[in-house]
């Protein structure tokens, strides 16, 4: 059984991006003044998330929510603007490089696109003996080479196969061989950030399988960062459902697809096209999803939201306990109007 | 008159060690008004398909066997004016990625313009008209002002809906579209798929949508064209194959969906993956992934086979009809 041991901690966290170039694009003549003008893109705005330890938790949205800025500041590929991370209870968000080096250890990222994070020029023993022997110096060729075949062999990728370049394989054995480099440090904790996007169906199911494998045997916890829904269903214990920056449902997967709260999780999941659907059935919403560039006020979602009031657009929704037991940000659900 | 009728077409891709086959033994029609879906792997052949129809295949490609008849004229016959008059005009075709579609450099207005004015002898003006008209009917917000602004001042599924309005410009009897949806999210997709499914039925315009989602094939099409490794491996009624499928590698990818799955279990995979056009296996192309696979499907092509409203190329079923025969002349007896 799981148990609740929090392995990873988000709070507050805030990540904006200036779109307004250097400091000499900055400034502007008006009216006889110079002023310094800046813009931001708010990628993040206030996320708190715990992981708990052997979990696999999914982030899901669609694109531009954000969910790939969580996944990178998690890994410390990106710097918070605000907020804390903390790893086991220890902040690691503003830990040096040397500091966070046992952390790297611990915490691995798969990445979307296998044609582009596997180096063209390394052959496959290369790629994943680097890390073996970068975070364990100690050790000889010999435990080198036994530890990447050993992965090799777990991803059912053929050791023999080692000596091959990333381009003499399919994108499936691409992401198997992307995975078997997040193995090789023994990490406890993965963030998978679309990992099965770039794949077709039926190589899909593999690569899922062999997640689902490896998070039995090893005993891993993942965060896994995907817009499909249907595959959340069923390979995630918990989901966290991202919208425009924010938080707007944290559910069990059980509680997500069997009731919905939040009108935006209604209308994701309602988008989803189902094998047993012989005409598109899915909640409209109005508009587009606005730039994060100028926030909406109030709840993000009050422009395209049917039950949004006068308080949605004035006042930011908390995420609130449910009866159900999962988390949501909505007034309307609050008040009980929805 | 059905539409569009394909017989027997085969197009293969010179290469310098030989040509290989990118398409085999494709033979189906199209009535008016019809919707097809096209699914498979990447690299089973189906936007291949797509092209080989217009005659859009590049080079190294080539129809190298077999008919495209568009209303009873072979479009592979025709001279590229004679097919000028057809691309875009009669049939029209959609693109995966609506930022390559578009013209970066031009308005939306002038595109459409250009290539009303391109098939029609009218006015800029009346064309500017006509194009107002479609953008409407693609439900895009204050159209005019659309007119004149560039693809990049417009979200990705405002650009797919101009994209499709292109293709309803001239009113054309069949629409191409290749994964139209599948660089867009979900909730986009959903009204993306409607808007087509609604523009189709109402000007009773034909539609061949080339997909690996499964689920919006469901929604949208009538018949669905199961490919692998460049031959049509199953076809027929839509609802027929989701919910009956004959063939195995049909049933082992729709097994495979996640929403087919129970939560928390393993998914059924299917193993291996699909050859390369280079090295198609001999027989069945399917029968190094198949869990039913015999020594018959490893030396011999599996012909077509009727099975219900399906039309499936597998040794397996056609035994199975067989043996069905056998036993009800038995009876008869």
């Amino acid at each position: 059984m799981q148990n609740t041991e929090t392995l990873l901690q988000i709070r507050d966290l805030y990540k904006r991006f200036s779109i307004s170039g250097d400091l000499l694009d900055q400034l502007q003549f008006k009216g006889g003044k110079l002023t310094r003008h800046q813009e931001f893109v708010h990628a993040i705005n206030g996320v708190s998330l715990d992981i708990a330890k052997g979990e696999a938790l999914c982030v899901v949205g669609e694109s531009g929510c954000g969910k790939s800025t969580v996944a990178r500041t998690v890994m410390g590929l990106l710097n918070p603007s605000s907020g804390t991370i903390s790893y086991e209870g220890k902040r690691i968000d503003d830990l040096s490089a040397q500091a966070l080096m046992p952390y790297r250890k611990k915490m691995q990222m798969i990445f979307q696109n296998p044609y582009a994070s596997l180096n063209p020029r390394m052959t496959i023993n290369e790629t994943l003996s680097e890390p073996v022997s970068f975070h364990n110096p100690s050790w000889n060729k010999g435990e080198v080479r036994d530890k990447v075949h050993e992965v090799m062999f777990s991803v059912g990728v053929d050791p023999s196969w080692g000596v091959r370049f990333p381009h003499e394989f399919s994108g499936g054995q691409r992401q198997r061989i992307s995975i078997a480099r997040a193995l090789a440090v023994d990490p406890e904790f993965i963030v998978a950030d679309e990992p099965i996007s770039a794949l077709d169906v039926s190589i899909q199911a593999q690569v899922l399988n062999l997640m689902m494998d490896a998070q039995e045997q090893r005993d891993l916890t993942y965060m896994f960062i995907t817009h499909d829904l249907s595959v959340v269903e069923h390979f995630g214990s918990r989901v966290a459902v991202m919208y425009l920056g924010t938080l707007c449902e944290l559910a069990t997967s059980e509680q997500l697809f069997d009731s919905p709260r939040h009108p935006y999780t209604k209308a994701l999941l309602s988008a989803i096209p189902k094998l047993q659907d012989d005409r598109p059935n899915h909640i409209k919403l109005q508009g587009e999803v606005p730039t994060p560039v100028n926030l909406p006020t109030g709840c993000v979602f009050h422009g395209r939201c049917p039950h949004a009031d006068k308080r949605c657009q004035e006042e930011i929704p908390k995420l609130i306990a449910t009866d159900s037991g999962s988390q949501v940000a909505c007034h309307a659900i609050e008040e009980g109007r929805i | 008159m059905s539409l569009l009728e394909v017989k027997d077409l085969e197009v293969r891709f010179g290469l310098r060690k030989g040509d290989v086959k990118a398409l085999r033994d494709i033979d189906f029609t199209l009535k008016r008004g019809e919707r097809v879906g096209i699914v498979g792997e990447s690299g089973a052949g189906k936007s291949v398909l797509g092209f080989s129809i217009l005659n859009l295949l590049s080079k190294p490609g080539y129809i190298a066997k077999g008919e495209v008849l568009f209303e009873g004229q072979n479009l592979a016959d025709l001279s590229p004016k004679e097919l000028g008059a057809i691309r875009g005009n009669r049939i029209s075709m959609i693109f995966q990625d609506p930022m390559m579609t578009l013209n970066p450099v031009l308005t939306i207005g002038e595109q459409m313009v250009e290539c009303l004015m391109a098939h029609r002898k009218i006015t800029k003006g009346a064309a500017r008209e006509i194009a107002l008209q479609k953008l409407k009917q693609v439900y895009i917000p204050s159209p005019e002002q659309r007119l004149d602004q560039y693809p990049h001042e417009l979200s990705g599924g405002m650009r797919q809906r101009i994209v499709i309005a292109i293709g309803l410009l001239l009113d054309p009897d069949l629409i191409i579209a290749d994964e139209p949806t599948t660089a867009l999210d979900v909730t986009i997709q959903a009204e993306i798929m409607e808007l087509m499914l609604e523009l189709c039925e109402r000007n009773n315009v034909a539609l061949i949508l080339i997909t690996h989602d499964l689920g919006v094939v469901s929604q949208v099409t009538q018949r669905t064209f199961v490919m692998y490794a460049g031959r049509i491996i199953e076809q027929g009624p839509t609802r027929e194959i989701i919910n009956d499928a004959q063939h195995p590698y049909t049933q082992g990818l729709i097994n495979a969906l996640p929403q087919m799955g129970i939560r928390g279990e393993r998914l059924r995979q299917i193993r291996g993956a699909m050859p390369t056009l280079q090295a198609v296996p001999q027989g069945c192309a399917f029968s190094p992934r198949c869990d039913y696979v015999t020594e018959n499907c490893r030396h011999v092509l599996p012909g077509f086979t009727r099975s219900g409203g399906c039309q499936v190329a597998c040794h397996m079923v056609e035994e199975m009809k067989r043996e069905e025969q056998r036993s009800a002349e038995g009876s008869e007896e």
